[in-house]
């Protein structure tokens, strides 16, 4: 009993070291751990953010207009000329442009208030209006409710992006009495306690002198500015909208922290498209112009369609090219090539080509394609043909560890039942590596589906308006596009930015889906 | 009805016509075989009876299975292996330049000694051979072939209702057996085996040996194997191989009771090896 007592229990300095690497192995797991969830909480970050800013993009405010399709109008040719009135930007944009000055007639007044409600919607925001009109003449001379995008400034305001606002509900507005010229006296006791103190805080670190914060009240569909504010009454000048409509009433105050000096929208705008919104012809509706619109140089009618068919134009050249080639060189090199120094220095350098930066084969690609074999500029082929020698080295890579990865015994038992060597090769070793070098192929392409640095350099990201019908047409890609909407100025290209991102992830996930469904599909074993 | 009868029952047509003597099938006169620089076969020269089995035995790495990859030529496809010395088949040297192996090795077939079915269904297993080679006319000759050799195999009761299912499917020693049928299917004259139970279990095994007698009555069989109770089972004739050279050959009875070599005794008693 006491020896295995004593041989169970181990030295006193054997178990100190027992322990030490227990500590170690301990220790080792934690890092893991971490390291996965630093990873993790990455992704996540990433995630949130992308995706919150694209969440905001995926929705857009329309306004609605009732217009009458007068024909002197739309169609001063005649409706029987579609092509006509599909062009026809200005009469359509004439009809919109009206019914707003119609909804507001203060606006008649002075040259910059016409100028600011016509903003409101952009020229070309009413061209899918005139092409349907075009398609379907017998609406002409009749009624109809067109709706059009939404000035993206505007939008992103209503979205509560765009202004930095504070609201707050003033008390009961006893009286409304003209004060002067434009203005009036709004006063109620105690009305604006919540206003002041509102006030105070946002006031608190603004050098004085420097330009008062704007506070807005607005009653139903009419908005004025307030000035004056005491805790009972205030100066109010009416914006849009009758004084009448704020008697008896509870109105919202909001205090614009920025000063209309500094911002894109100005008080009477935010005042008018409060009223839109009030008498119910704003509505926020999914943009699916994202995916139906081509590039614009106005946000509000900026869709991705013409980077989507241009990069699936360019992924169909890549894939022509890289796949077979690059399937076609694994195979050689890996089960026919003869071992020996040649063969050795294409595989190095065919390893080194996979480490290149992508610009690089720009820049080649430039050289050779286009100034040397003359091929077009911005053209998907050009494109493809670029991403495909960057692509396949990759390819060679991943087809021949698959190839690699079949076992020896399968060659042996083709060939010993007489098989020729090709045979034994396109019978039995390609149809088994087949899921490996797919999904080789598929990551290669996932990558260049990706890349922007080499399209750059063949001018891909000049502006294409149109979506490509062919190969050879002018063309930019998704990656290339999210590039060139990063660079533009304003506010609301960065959530498109983000939604186009989410785009080109979607695009990324739904290739990468389909390796695992191929891997998951064919994987056999053997 | 067992298999044995039914193997009885298939016309013999597979079967060449042949001298009733036993004369050598395969004749092999001074083999050396290198790996680079190194010599794994020194000098062998042997001859391998038809309708009969040779065993070859001896110690890990002496040699036996790159000899028997001779017979086949399949050390052509090994990098840097090289072969000299004639191998004489129906008076013809496999080793010319103008002989195909691919030729070659539908009239010599291979088990291997992992069973390696190809990742397809049974049926295709046996019939890629004789697509390959242009046996068959239609399918129904195609069907023909699958089930004799499949007959002949010993296999043809346990799967003939689930020919489609893969080969992968079968139990290890029905692997190795549709491996023997797939080898017969391309009507071979000479069958080579590289220790073909060696992963299997001892009833597989021994459903295997059976087999491997029925067989020899059609076949030139050889056999590499590191047992010696299955070379005392199943071969007619056995050679000793020790560190690339052929020590003894002889009769198997011979061999095992009576062995004329010091060596030979000491492997097979058990003394080294």
């Amino acid at each position: 009993m006491t020896d295995t007592a004593r041989t169970s229990t181990p030295s006193a300095a054997a178990a100190k070291h027992l322990k030490r690497r227990r500590a170690a192995d301990g220790r080792f797991r934690y890092y893991g751990l971490i390291a996965i969830l630093a990873a993790l909480g990455a992704l996540a970050v990433l995630v949130l953010t992308i995706g919150s800013q694209a969440l905001s993009a995926a929705t857009y405010h329309v306004v609605r207009y009732d217009v009458t399709l007068d024909p002197a109008v739309i169609a001063p040719e005649g409706a029987n000329r579609p092509a006509d009135i599909a062009r026809n930007v200005d009469g359509f944009y004439g009809l919109v442009r009206d019914n707003l000055l119609e909804t507001f007639p203060e606006a008649e007044s002075d040259r910059v208030s016409r100028r600011e409600l016509s903003d409101f919607v952009t020229r070309l925001a009413v061209l899918p209006t005139a092409k349907m009109i075009a398609n379907s003449p017998e609406l002409v001379g009749g009624d109809i409710a067109m709706t059009a995008p939404l000035n993206d400034d505007l939008d992103l305001y209503l979205k509560g992006q765009g202004v930095r606002e504070r609201k707050i509900k003033a008390g009961q507005i006893t009286a409304v009495a003209a004060d002067g010229q434009a203005g009036y006296r709004v006063t109620g006791a105690g009305a604006f306690d919540a206003l002041m103190a509102g006030l105070a805080v946002a006031n608190v670190g603004r050098a004085k002198g420097a330009a008062q914060v704007d506070v807005l009240l607005t009653a139903g569909v009419s908005t004025g500015r307030l000035t004056d504010i005491t805790s009972g009454s205030a100066r109010l000048e009416l914006l849009t909208g009758k004084a009448a409509d704020f008697s008896n009433s509870r109105p919202a105050a909001r205090i614009i922290v920025s000063p209309e000096a500094e911002r894109t929208i100005s008080d009477r705008q935010i005042a008018w498209v409060l009223a839109l919104k009030e008498m119910g012809r704003v509505e926020r509706v999914p943009r699916w112009t994202l995916l139906t619109n081509s590039d614009s140089t106005y946000p509000e009618l900026a869709g991705g369609l013409a980077a989507i068919v241009g990069s699936l134009l360019t992924m169909l050249v890549t894939a022509m090219v890289a796949m077979p080639i690059g399937i076609l060189a694994a195979v050689y090199l890996e089960e026919f090539a003869p071992r020996n120094r040649v063969t050795e220095f294409f595989e190095v350098n065919i390893n080194n080509l996979a480490a290149v930066p992508s610009i690089v084969f720009g820049l080649l690609g430039a050289a050779l394609y286009i100034n040397f074999l003359g091929m077009p500029r911005s053209a998907p082929l050009v494109g493809g043909l670029v991403l495909a020698l960057m692509t396949f080295p990759v390819v060679i890579i991943a087809s021949r560890a698959a190839l690699k990865a079949v076992p020896p015994s399968v060659r042996s038992g083709a060939l010993a039942v007489g098989a020729s060597q090709m045979q034994t090769v396109f019978h039995h070793v390609v149809p088994l590596a087949a899921p490996g070098i797919l999904t080789g192929a598929i990551l290669g392409m996932a990558r260049a589906l990706g890349e922007t640095a080499p399209l750059l350099l063949i001018g891909m990201v000049a502006f294409v308006g149109d979506v490509p019908s062919g190969p050879t047409d002018e063309s930019t890609v998704m990656p290339v596009l999210i590039f060139s909407w990063s660079n533009n100025a304003e506010r609301a290209w960065e959530p498109l930015t983000s939604a186009m991102i989410v785009i080109l992830l979607a695009f990324l996930l739904l290739m990468n889906g389909l390796v695992v469904f191929l891997r998951r599909k064919y994987e056999r074993r053997w | 009805m067992d298999t044995g009868q039914g193997t009885a029952m298939i016309d013999d047509s597979l079967t060449l016509p042949r001298a009733a003597e036993a004369a050598p099938r395969i004749d092999c006169r001074n083999i050396k075989v290198y790996y680079g620089q190194a010599q794994a076969i020194h000098d062998v020269s042997m001859t391998f009876p038809d309708r009969a089995v040779t065993a070859l035995i001896g110690p890990s790495g002496c040699g036996k299975s790159t000899f028997l990859r001779c017979l086949n030529r399949m050390n052509d496809t090994i990098e840097n292996c090289r072969v000299e010395g004639e191998i004489l088949m129906d008076g013809e040297n496999i080793n010319d330049a103008d002989i195909d192996p691919v030729l070659l090795r539908s009239r010599v077939g291979m088990v291997f000694q992992k069973p390696n079915p190809f990742p397809k269904s049974i049926y295709d297993n046996i019939a890629y051979g004789p697509r390959i080679h242009g046996l068959a006319n239609g399918r129904e000759d195609l069907d023909a072939i699958v089930e004799k050799s499949l007959r002949r195999a010993g296999l043809w009761e346990e799967v003939k209702d689930r020919l489609t299912a893969p080969g992968t499917s079968l139990s290890g020693g029905q692997q190795q057996r549709l491996c023997i049928a797939r080898a017969i299917a391309v009507q071979p004259e000479v069958i080579l085996m590289d220790e073909p139970c060696s992963a299997l279990d001892p009833i597989a095994t021994a459903r295997i040996e059976e087999l491997i007698d029925e067989l020899r009555n059609r076949y030139c069989i050889v056999i590499v194997t590191h047992s010696m109770q299955q070379a005392a089972r199943v071969s007619q004739r056995t050679a000793f191989f020790h560190l690339g050279h052929v020590v003894e050959l002889g009769d198997t009875n011979q061999i095992f009771t009576n062995p004329r070599e010091k060596r030979t005794e000491d492997y097979i008693t058990g003394r080294f090896g």
